[in-house]
C-alpha cells in the first residue's frame, strides 16, 4: 500500500514538472486558436522545427464561437482565424493587438487585392489566411434537377426534404435566407425581417440538422442528401463522396475571407507574428492551400499547388454564377435582431 | 466537539460556496441585467430576460405578445426527461433485482459491468451511438437486410433518438442505487410472505417495492435532473434543432448572445427543480410522520 501511494506520488511529481517547465528542446512556445481541419500538422511541425518553438493548437467551429469564448474571457491564446467582418468586430472590441501587419517582411507576397480592406484599414491587425465562398452541396444521385439555386434549401423538391443540414452560424443562414427573398444584408427593416422569420421557420420542417463540424461527415454519410457547406470544406467531401456537387445559387452566396491576427494580451507576441510571417510564405500557403482547398491570399502559390484545385468546381465558379458577396458587420441593432431570429428559429 | 465538527466540514462548506452557491448567486445577479450587444452584459438593471420568457415583441408593432416557445422547450425537456426515467425504471429494476439476487461472489463482477460504459467518455459514446443509429449505419443495415423495413428507419435526429441518448447515458444511475438497496432487503421477508400465501405480484407492491422506494427514488432523481438538463444527446441525436432547456441556456452564451436570458432561463430551471424537490420532501416527510 505504502508503495503504491508512493510511485503515485512520484508519478504526480513528474507530470507536474513536465507541465511547469519548457519541453526540452523549445526554446519558445506559440498556442493557435483555429477553426477545426484546417490546420495542415505539416506545417506547424515545419515552423516548431524552423523557430524551436512548442506549438499547441484549439479549435472551434464558428466566427460567433470565438467571440463568445473570448467574451467570456477565454486568454492565453496567441494567434486566433477570425473571418472578415470578425476581424471588423474584435478590433471594434479591443480583443486584437496591433501589430502593424502590413510591415511584416512576406507581407510582400500578399495578393494586392487582400492588401487593403475594409475591415482592417492598412491590415494593422491581420493577414490573409484564405478565402473563399459559402453556399451548399447536393448529393446527385438523389436530386438530378437544378441545384443552383436556393429553393433547393428553402422550398426543397420532395426528394431532399428532410435530409438537408444547414451551418449552425446565424449570419450563413440568415443571409441566404435574406438573398433567397431578394432583401437587402445587414437588413433592420421590420417588414422585411418578419418576412424572413416566416420564411425560416417554415422551412425548418425540410430540415434535417443543424451542424457546422459536422458539416461534411453528414453528406459523406448519406444521413444528409444537401449540406450548406464552405466551398474547400464540400471538395473534401466530394472527395469521399463522389456524386457530391457544391452548387453556385443564382440568388448569390457568401464570400469570405479568414485572417490570421495576434489576440490581445497573447503571451507570446513575437513567435505570433513569426509565425503570421511564416504563413505568408507562398510555399507555406500553398501547402496550407492543398490541405484546405480554399484559396491563398498570396501571390507565388502556383508552382506548389496540387494538380487537382484547378480544375475543381468548388474553386472556379462557372462563367454564369454571380460573384459571391462579402457581407460587412451589421450595426448592433441588426445584430439584435438577427439574434432574434436565429433564437427563434432554434427553439 | 462541534467546533472540531466544523473545522472537519470546512473544506466541503468552502467547496460548495465556491463552487455552488457563489455561481448560482451570479447568474441570478446576471438575469436581472441587460444584455452587451456581442455578449457579455450591462451594469443595468432590466427585467426584460423574465418578460422575454413568456412574451414576444412583435416585429412589426413592437407590442408583447404572449408566447409559449421557451415553455414549450420546458414541456419537451420534462416529457423527454419524464420518458427517460420510466424506461430507466423498466429496464433498470429488474436488472438491479437480478444482480441482487446472484450469489455475493459474482455480485459485483455484475456491478462492474453495469460500469463499463463509464469509462468512455460520454460525449464519444454520444457520437458512436449516432454512427450506429444513422440511415446508413450497421442498425438500419441489418433491419433492411433481415427485411424487417424496407427503406432506412429515420431514427438519428429525431425526439426518439434524443430519449434513447438520455436512457443509454443514464440507465446505471438507476441500477446502482435500486441494486444498493435490494442487496439491504431481507429476503426472509418474502419467504414469510410466501408462507402467508401472497402471490408474486403483491410480494413485489406489498413487500419489496415498499422497503426498497428510497433506492427507487434516488434512482429516478438521479435519472430525471440530468435528462432536465441534458446537453450533448438533443444537440448530437436531436441534429441540434429541437433544444432542450440546456441547449437553450448555451445558445444564449453562444450564438444568441443574450446572457441575461441564458442566466433567467437557468434561474427558472433551478427553480422549478427546488420546488418540485421541496414539495416532495414535504410530502415524504408528512407521511412519515403521519404513519
Amino acid at each position: 500500500m505504502k508503495n503504491t501511494v508512493q510511485s503515485i506520488l512520484v508519478a504526480l511529481v513528474m507530470s507536474a514538472a513536465a507541465v511547469f517547465s519548457p519541453p526540452a528542446g523549445a526554446a519558445g512556445e506559440l498556442k493557435l486558436w483555429n477553426w477545426f481541419e484546417y490546420m495542415p500538422q505539416q506545417l506547424l511541425d515545419k515552423f516548431s522545427a524552423e523557430h524551436d518553438v512548442k506549438v499547441t493548437l484549439d479549435t472551434y467551429d464558428s466566427n460567433e464561437t470565438l467571440l463568445a469564448k473570448l467574451k467570456s474571457g477565454v486568454r492565453g491564446y496567441d494567434v486566433a482565424v477570425p473571418g472578415d467582418y470578425m476581424v471588423a468586430i474584435l478590433i471594434q472590441e479591443g480583443f486584437l493587438e496591433k501589430i502593424n501587419a502590413n510591415r511584416l517582411s512576406n507581407f510582400r507576397h500578399v495578393d494586392p487585392k487582400w492588401a487593403d480592406v475594409s475591415f482592417d484599414p492598412g491590415r494593422k491587425y491581420s493577414v490573409p489566411y484564405q478565402w473563399g465562398s459559402t453556399a451548399f452541396s447536393v448529393d446527385t444521385s438523389v436530386y438530378g434537377g437544378d441545384i443552383d439555386t436556393l429553393a433547393i434549401l428553402f422550398d426543397p423538391p420532395p426528394q431532399l426534404r428532410g435530409k438537408i443540414n444547414m451551418l449552425r452560424d446565424v449570419n450563413d443562414v440568415l443571409n441566404a435566407g435574406l438573398r433567397y427573398l431578394g432583401h437587402p444584408r445587414c437588413n433592420s427593416n421590420r417588414a422585411q425581417l418578419a418576412e424572413l422569420n416566416d420564411l425560416l421557420v417554415g422551412a425548418k420542417k425540410h430540415w434535417l440538422s443543424f451542424n457546422s463540424d459536422g458539416a461534411k461527415e453528414v453528406l459523406v454519410s448519406g444521413d444528409a442528401a444537401v449540406g450548406m457547406i464552405w466551398n474547400g470544406f464540400g471538395m473534401k467531401a466530394r472527395a469521399e463522396r463522389a456524386s457530391l456537387k457544391y452548387a453556385y445559387p443564382r440568388e448569390g452566396y457568401t464570400a469570405w475571407m479568414d485572417n490570421l491576427v495576434v489576440l490581445k494580451g497573447a503571451p507570446n507576441v513575437e513567435n505570433a507574428k513569426l509565425f503570421l510571417n511564416f504563413m505568408m510564405a507562398p510555399e507555406n500557403a500553398a501547402v496550407l492551400t492543398n490541405f484546405a482547398k480554399y484559396s491563398a491570399g498570396v501571390k507565388g502559390v502556383e508552382p506548389y499547388l496540387d494538380a487537382d484545385l484547378s480544375a475543381a468546381n468548388e474553386l472556379n465558379p462557372p462563367a454564369a454564377a454571380p460573384a459571391g458577396e462579402f457581407v460587412p458587420a451589421c450595426p448592433p441593432e441588426v445584430v439584435k435582431l438577427y439574434d432574434r431570429i436565429w433564437t427563434n428559429l432554434l427553439k | 466537539m462541534t467546533r472540531a465538527r466544523l473545522l472537519l466540514l470546512s473544506p466541503t462548506l468552502a467547496m460548495i460556496g465556491f463552487f455552488l452557491l457563489l455561481p448560482v448567486a451570479l447568474m441570478a445577479v446576471y438575469s436581472f441585467l441587460s444584455p452587451g450587444t456581442y455578449g457579455g452584459v450591462e451594469w443595468l438593471l432590466s427585467f426584460d430576460a423574465y418578460i422575454q420568457f413568456f412574451f414576444e415583441r412583435d416585429f412589426l408593432t413592437d407590442e408583447l405578445v404572449f408566447h409559449t416557445s421557451y415553455l414549450s422547450i420546458y414541456f419537451r425537456s420534462f416529457v423527454q426527461a419524464l420518458a427517460a426515467t420510466v424506461i430507466c425504471l423498466l429496464i433498470g429494476f429488474p436488472t438491479a433485482y437480478f444482480i441482487a439476487t446472484r450469489p455475493p461472489a459474482t455480485r459485483s463482477a455484475w456491478v462492474l459491468l453495469v460500469t463499463v460504459p463509464y469509462w468512455v467518455n460520454l460525449l464519444i459514446r454520444t457520437v458512436s451511438m449516432l454512427f450506429v443509429i444513422r440511415d446508413e449505419g450497421p442498425l438500419n443495415g441489418a433491419l433492411t437486410a433481415v427485411g424487417i423495413v424496407d427503406a432506412p428507419l429515420r431514427i438519428a435526429y429525431t425526439d426518439f433518438a434524443i430519449a434513447l441518448g438520455l436512457v443509454y447515458s443514464y440507465l446505471p444511475f438507476m441500477v446502482l442505487p435500486i441494486y444498493a438497496a435490494i442487496e439491504r432487503f431481507d429476503f426472509s421477508l418474502m419467504e414469510a410472505a410466501c408462507d402467508l400465501y401472497a402471490g408474486r405480484w403483491t410480494i413485489l407492491r406489498r413487500i419489496i417495492l415498499p422497503t426498497v422506494k428510497p433506492g427507487v427514488v434516488a434512482g429516478c432523481l438521479l435519472v430525471f435532473i440530468p435528462s432536465l438538463g441534458a446537453y450533448i444527446a438533443p444537440d448530437l441525436l436531436g441534429g441540434g434543432k429541437n433544444l432542450m432547456i440546456g441547449n437553450l441556456v448555451a445558445l444564449q452564451f453562444q450564438g444568441s448572445r443574450n446572457w441575461p436570458f441564458g442566466a433567467a432561463a437557468a434561474v427558472l430551471l433551478l427553480s422549478v427543480v427546488l420546488v418540485a424537490l421541496t414539495v416532495l420532501a414535504r410530502r415524504r416527510a408528512l407521511s412519515s410522520a403521519g404513519n
